[in-house]
């Protein structure tokens, strides 16, 4: 996202500035009324609840009292005292550090198998994309916990071989890497981004490469890589962020429950069961404050890490 | 003499350029194959009586039947029927509410000048960042407070607020490839900001918009979150939620009635899939939309 967004902000400007100066006083009015559904919803459903959201994370918070301040006491227990919060955090961490790079290893290399000039390259594109558009709804964990589960269909095929594979869903040694194999399974719409990205590198680059006698993985290490760059870091900023917000097939998968002994207790299914299975809203909104901090961390480290091995030249 | 030399040279490295595609189908072929067998898999086991379910991995019913459809729609106190009717229901209406509320602002960002634009707008694209948790509980509790918990109000009107800021970066960027001198032959025409958004923008944008109201009709399909917050009745249920509790009332117990029913909250999406996969992926190459 960063790139486009940084690109349509460059682009923004411009004509904006260009516009002003020809109509100076043009359209004032008619801006901020085409605006006001945008701004009424800013304010009232974005804005506000945020800073209520802080507010509240300062909080004891039950919904049925009022709010009692209590200064940074959920966040001391969050630090200090709350053996699930760390539970989630190395459930999340060890996902999202597994699923992104694997989820776009595989989307890379099905992109360039695609962009070799094959045959009926829609027909795959679609085939290979088709999980990904699927992929968000509760049918497709109902199928996943059925193909891990103790007689589900990867059992039956393991059993061809002699193996007696374990109920995968609820060993907590296993679970957590269904549901890794269920975001890799979706690599559909990071592997469209990569094609586009593969298709703009011009042809002559790697003609000029073949001539100076370098071989395909040369090509691929020296060009390609280099110049997916922009592309790599795009869809690793977009995944990441996703991954963090994982919810709904680690809900269905465990019942809601995060088991088998909170081995898929995504961060947001703890803070969804802080919040509403428990009420305790406050001590939700410092989870919900501390996840907007990770993610705050992550994107400026990918955005300051950027400029040591994104090439935005090419 | 040498044309048949060169011919032949030609043929002799043509043949395992040819065997190489070969190679690559037949890889790419049993790849989509393996990625795509459960869900053939889980439509086949939708039309096979339940014993044999487990029995077999096949993908061709040995007996074909109806029944698991049958036990599946009339599975619980309310039919899949309502759930269907309520997620067409809060889908329409996140559509209409997402594609006119978010082209209007788009409209505003893209061609309108107004003082501190580029403040809302950096605004706007700050707001793609932000996880919806954070506004998740004061947005609850004001739903609350207005009584539209178990109402489809709290999942619909912040898609007439433009709260999708997503959406709004789309249009907006599909908007500034409109050339400029319509707007302003409109314009010498007598056509106001109104008319020329309604008779010249949303004419012109008609694929993006139509790429934006897809994406917002399988995102709204498919959520599964929202629903669980704000609906607390089974009448109200989308079939996400009807879905789940279907999960959790048969267990594991009847398999074939769960894959009957998730087979057919699949199916509009796929058949967006189907009618629309070039708007799909083009939205998705062009504009980074995650799908």
């Amino acid at each position: 996202m960063a790139i486009a967004l940084g690109d349509a902000a460059a682009r923004s400007a411009r004509p904006g500035a260009a516009a002003a100066k020809r109509r100076p006083r043009r359209g004032g009015f008619a801006g901020y009324l085409f605006l006001t559904p945008w701004l009424i919803g800013f304010f009232g459903l974005t804005l506000g609840p945020a800073l209520v959201s802080l507010y509240l994370s300062f909080t004891d918070f039950d919904l049925l009292r009022d709010p009692r301040w209590v200064g940074l006491g959920n966040y001391a227990r969050i630090a200090g005292n709350d053996p699930k919060f760390l539970s989630a955090m190395r459930v999340t961490f060890l996902y999202v550090t597994l699923a992104v790079p694997l989820k776009l290893a595989f989307a890379l290399s099905v992109a360039m198998v695609l962009n070799k000039g094959i045959r009926g390259l829609p027909l795959y594109r679609a085939m290979f994309y088709l999980p990904s558009l699927l992929g968000a709804s509760v049918a497709i964990a109902v199928l996943w916990r059925q193909l891990f589960a103790g007689n589900g269909l990867l059992n039956q095929f393991l059993s061809l071989f002699g193996i007696h594979g374990p109920s995968w869903v609820s060993n907590p040694d296993y679970s957590l890497y269904t549901l890794v194999a269920l975001s890799i399974w979706q690599f559909g719409s990071p592997m469209i981004i990569f094609l586009a990205g593969l298709r703009q590198i011009p042809k002559d680059v790697y003609e000029a490469a073949e001539i100076d006698g370098a071989g395909k993985r040369a090509q691929f290490w020296k060009i390609t890589l280099p110049l997916l760059t922009p592309v790599i870091f795009f869809n690793g900023v977009v995944q990441t962020i996703d991954a963090f917000k994982a919810f709904t097939p680690a809900f269905i998968i465990s019942g809601g429950t995060g088991g088998p002994i909170d081995s898929t207790l995504f961060y947001t299914l703890y803070l969804y069961q802080e919040a509403f299975a428990y009420f305790r809203m406050g001590y939700a909104a410092a989870l919900a404050w501390i996840l907007v901090v990770i993610i705050a961390l992550f994107t400026a480290f990918a955005f300051l890490s950027s400029r040591y091995w994104v090439h935005y030249d090419g | 003499m040498a044309d048949i030399a060169l011919s032949m040279g030609l043929s002799r490295r043509r043949t395992p350029a040819k065997a190489r595609a070969l190679g690559r189908h037949v890889v790419l072929c049993l790849a989509s194959l393996a990625m795509l067998y459960p869900l053939l898999w889980m439509l086949a086991s939708s039309f096979k009586p339940e014993s044999d379910i487990f029995g077999s991995a096949s993908l061709w019913p040995a007996s074909f039947s109806l029944d698991s459809y049958v036990r599946g729609w009339t599975g619980l106190q309310v039919t899949f029927g309502k759930f269907f009717l309520n997620s067409l229901v809060v889908s329409v209406a996140c559509v209409i509410g997402n594609v006119f509320s978010c082209s209007l602002a788009a409209y505003a960002f893209a061609r309108l000048n107004f003082p501190a634009k580029n403040f809302w707008f950096a605004l706007m694209l700050g707001t793609l960042m932000l996880p919806y948790h954070v506004t998740l509980i004061p947005q609850y509790i004001l739903f609350l407070n207005l009584d539209w918990v178990d109402t489809f109000l709290p999942l619909i009107v912040p898609k007439f607020l433009a709260v999708d800021a997503f959406f709004i970066f789309l249009l907006v960027q599909f908007f500034r490839t409109i050339p400029r001198e319509l707007d302003e032959a409109a314009m010498i025409d007598g056509c106001g900001a109104w008319r020329i958004y309604w008779i010249v923008i949303v004419p012109l944008s008609l694929p993006a918009l139509a790429t934006a109201a897809i994406f917002t009709f399988i995102f709204t399909w498919d959520d599964f979150f929202g629903p669980l917050v704000y609906l607390n009745d089974m009448n109200s249920y989308t079939v996400q939620l009807g879905l789940r509790s279907f999960v959790d009332s048969t267990g594991k117990s009847d398999w074939g009635a769960l894959f009957a029913m998730s087979t057919l909250t699949l199916l509009p999406v796929f058949a967006f899939f189907l009618f629309f996969q070039r708007l799909l992926i083009e939205g998705i190459s062009t504009t980074g939309l995650k799908g």
